[in-house]
């Protein structure tokens, strides 16, 4: 090849010399502390705003004000109260929404009749904000939990229904032409290959739907709700108490974050195999 | 246990995949299917296990099918086809559990095929634990579980290295000279066909119909002496002289397709 066409590309080594290294770079290294030091660099900057009078702290209390409002709430009672009316509100919608979702998913995942007719329908109800329907729901449960199980349960019903056929349909189907190969009945492959077959798909849908349910629980309650942490935001933000105001933010926040835990818990034993 | 294939088609929508197929397998024998890729050796298989459905023609089986058999025509596949949730020794288990069986003899299956295979001290291993032969293995074990009277082999050895190729040929060997399964081999591998085999049928690119029925003369445990290589050497030329014309033609369809 003449040399006009050769571009220079540095050689691994010259004649001689050792090999050069360049395979680095392109990994992920674990820094163990870097997530730990950026939360503590955070909170310094934001404390340290509010005490050299950068912000004012009504607007933006600093977070020993926020600790300060949680402690109270702790030991006033509120903290549980409140806490205790979401998470019932979380647990039932919750449940309820996952479990018709699981039984109209499995159908359409089974049955293309039940598919043919499903698809559509669930395209058309999926888009919607289920926020919209709490005034209706309201009026046709009365301003109480009813309605609010009722939103979340609808809100967290359609993408556990979309999981759940996704799943079925990502079911090898290799296992289940050796199932049949092997004579197995038809309830034997559904419950032996299909049901674990799903779970990893079912489970993930689990980790979308339960940050639905924390989503709609909190708008549900600053509808109208004596109790709940949405209530418990909405009327600290309405009497300007805004260091209980993110104190309750906070709450939700580690709400969250245990929900997502237990997920992974669930997941890292039923998923072993993987 | 025969198997008996006659005209046999096998369209998927305008696609002739299989055209006229007329195959008789006898009791015992071991029959490899060989051709080019898409030629429908698969497709065939799957005709024969009852898992696929025959556009036109007939398959039929006759024969006995002996005692303590669970499930006459038995498959192992390319991919093994294991669940990775369960560990190997319930992977066995898993076709033993519609049928009625006393929970000694349940257990007798399992474990005869574990020893045989190798895998006692693997039994509690997931899937994903063992390498490709050993998955294999319980593959064969799965199907030695159910006393089969027919194996039908899917490129079995297809998804593993040349080394684990060799050892579970053996296995295979060492498997028919105690059970003379009648077994349906497919493979696009001459060596394994040559090793195993008592007929090699040839099909041609798709749509596949039978190019020739070669018999192997050498019996099956002589065929590593040095008497048998010149037959065998026969044997390979035509077999590859039969192959080579089609692959190459196939090759080029599906560059043009």
């Amino acid at each position: 090849m003449p040399d006009s066409l050769n571009p220079k590309v540095a050689p691994a080594a010259a004649i001689g010399e050792p090999v050069r290294f360049r395979g680095g770079g392109f990994t992920v290294k674990r820094h163990s502390w870097a997530a730990l030091a950026a939360f503590a660099l955070l909170i310094a900057v934001w404390e340290g705003a509010s005490r050299l009078g950068l912000a004012s702290p009504l607007f933006l209390p600093p977070p020993s004000a926020v600790g300060h409002a949680l402690a109270g709430m702790v030991t006033d009672g509120s903290l549980w109260l409140n806490l205790k009316a979401s998470l019932a509100r979380i647990a039932v919608g919750w449940v309820m929404g996952t479990a018709g979702g699981m039984l109209v998913g499995f159908a359409m995942g089974i049955f293309s009749t039940a598919r043919a007719v499903g698809v559509p329908l669930v395209s058309a109800f999926f888009p919607i904000p289920k926020i919209a329907l709490l005034p209706l729901f309201i009026l046709w449960f009365g301003i109480g939990e009813p309605s609010k199980f009722a939103t979340i349960g609808f809100g967290v019903f359609f993408p556990t229904v979309i999981a759940t056929y996704s799943a079925i349909d990502s079911v090898p189907r290799n296992l289940i032409r050796m199932a049949q190969s092997f004579g197995l009945p038809w309830r034997s492959i559904l419950r032996s290959i299909v049901l674990p077959g799903a779970l990893p798909g079912i489970l993930a849908g689990f980790r979308i739907t339960a940050s639905i349910a924390l989503i709609l629980v909190v708008a549900a309650e600053m509808i109208g709700a004596e109790y709940g942490i949405g209530a418990f935001v909405l009327m600290a933000g309405n009497l300007m108490q805004t260091d209980t105001l993110l104190a309750g933010v906070l709450v939700l926040s580690l709400l969250g974050l245990a929900i997502g835990t237990v997920l992974s818990q669930l997941e890292r034993r039923l998923l072993n195999w993987r | 246990m025969r198997l008996l294939v006659s005209d046999l088609t096998h369209r998927y929508d305008d696609l002739t995949v299989l055209d006229g197929i007329d195959l008789t397998l006898a009791e015992g024998e071991i029959l490899a299917v060989i051709g080019p890729s898409g030629c429908g050796k698969s497709t065939l298989l799957g005709i024969a296990g009852g898992i696929v459905a025959p556009t036109s023609g007939s398959i039929r089986v006759e024969g006995e099918v002996p005692d303590g058999c669970l499930n006459p025509i038995t498959f192992i596949f390319q991919d093994f086809a294991l669940l990775p949730w369960r560990t190997v020794e319930d992977n066995i288990a898993l076709v033993l559990e519609h049928h009625r069986l006393s929970t000694a003899e349940r257990r007798e299956r399992v474990d005869s095929g574990l020893r045989r295979m190798g895998l006692s001290e693997f039994r509690n291993a997931l899937p994903k634990q063992l390498s490709g032969g050993m998955r294999q293995r319980v593959g064969i074990a799965r199907a030695l579980a159910v006393r089969p009277a027919m194996l039908l082999l899917d490129e079995p050895l297809s998804a593993l290295d040349a080394q684990t190729r060799e050892l579970l040929m053996d296995d295979f060997l060492e498997l028919w000279r105690r059970e003379k399964t009648t077994a349906l081999y497919v493979t696009h591998n001459l060596d394994e066909a040559l090793r195993l085999a008592d007929r090699v049928c040839v099909l041609s690119r798709r749509p596949g119909r039978i190019r020739e029925l070669v018999t192997i003369e050498e019996p099956r445990e002589r065929r590593q002496e040095p008497s048998a290589q010149a037959h065998l050497a026969e044997v390979r030329d035509r077999l590859w002289h039969l192959m080579k014309a089609e692959a190459q033609m196939a090759d080029r369809e599906i560059a043009r397709a």
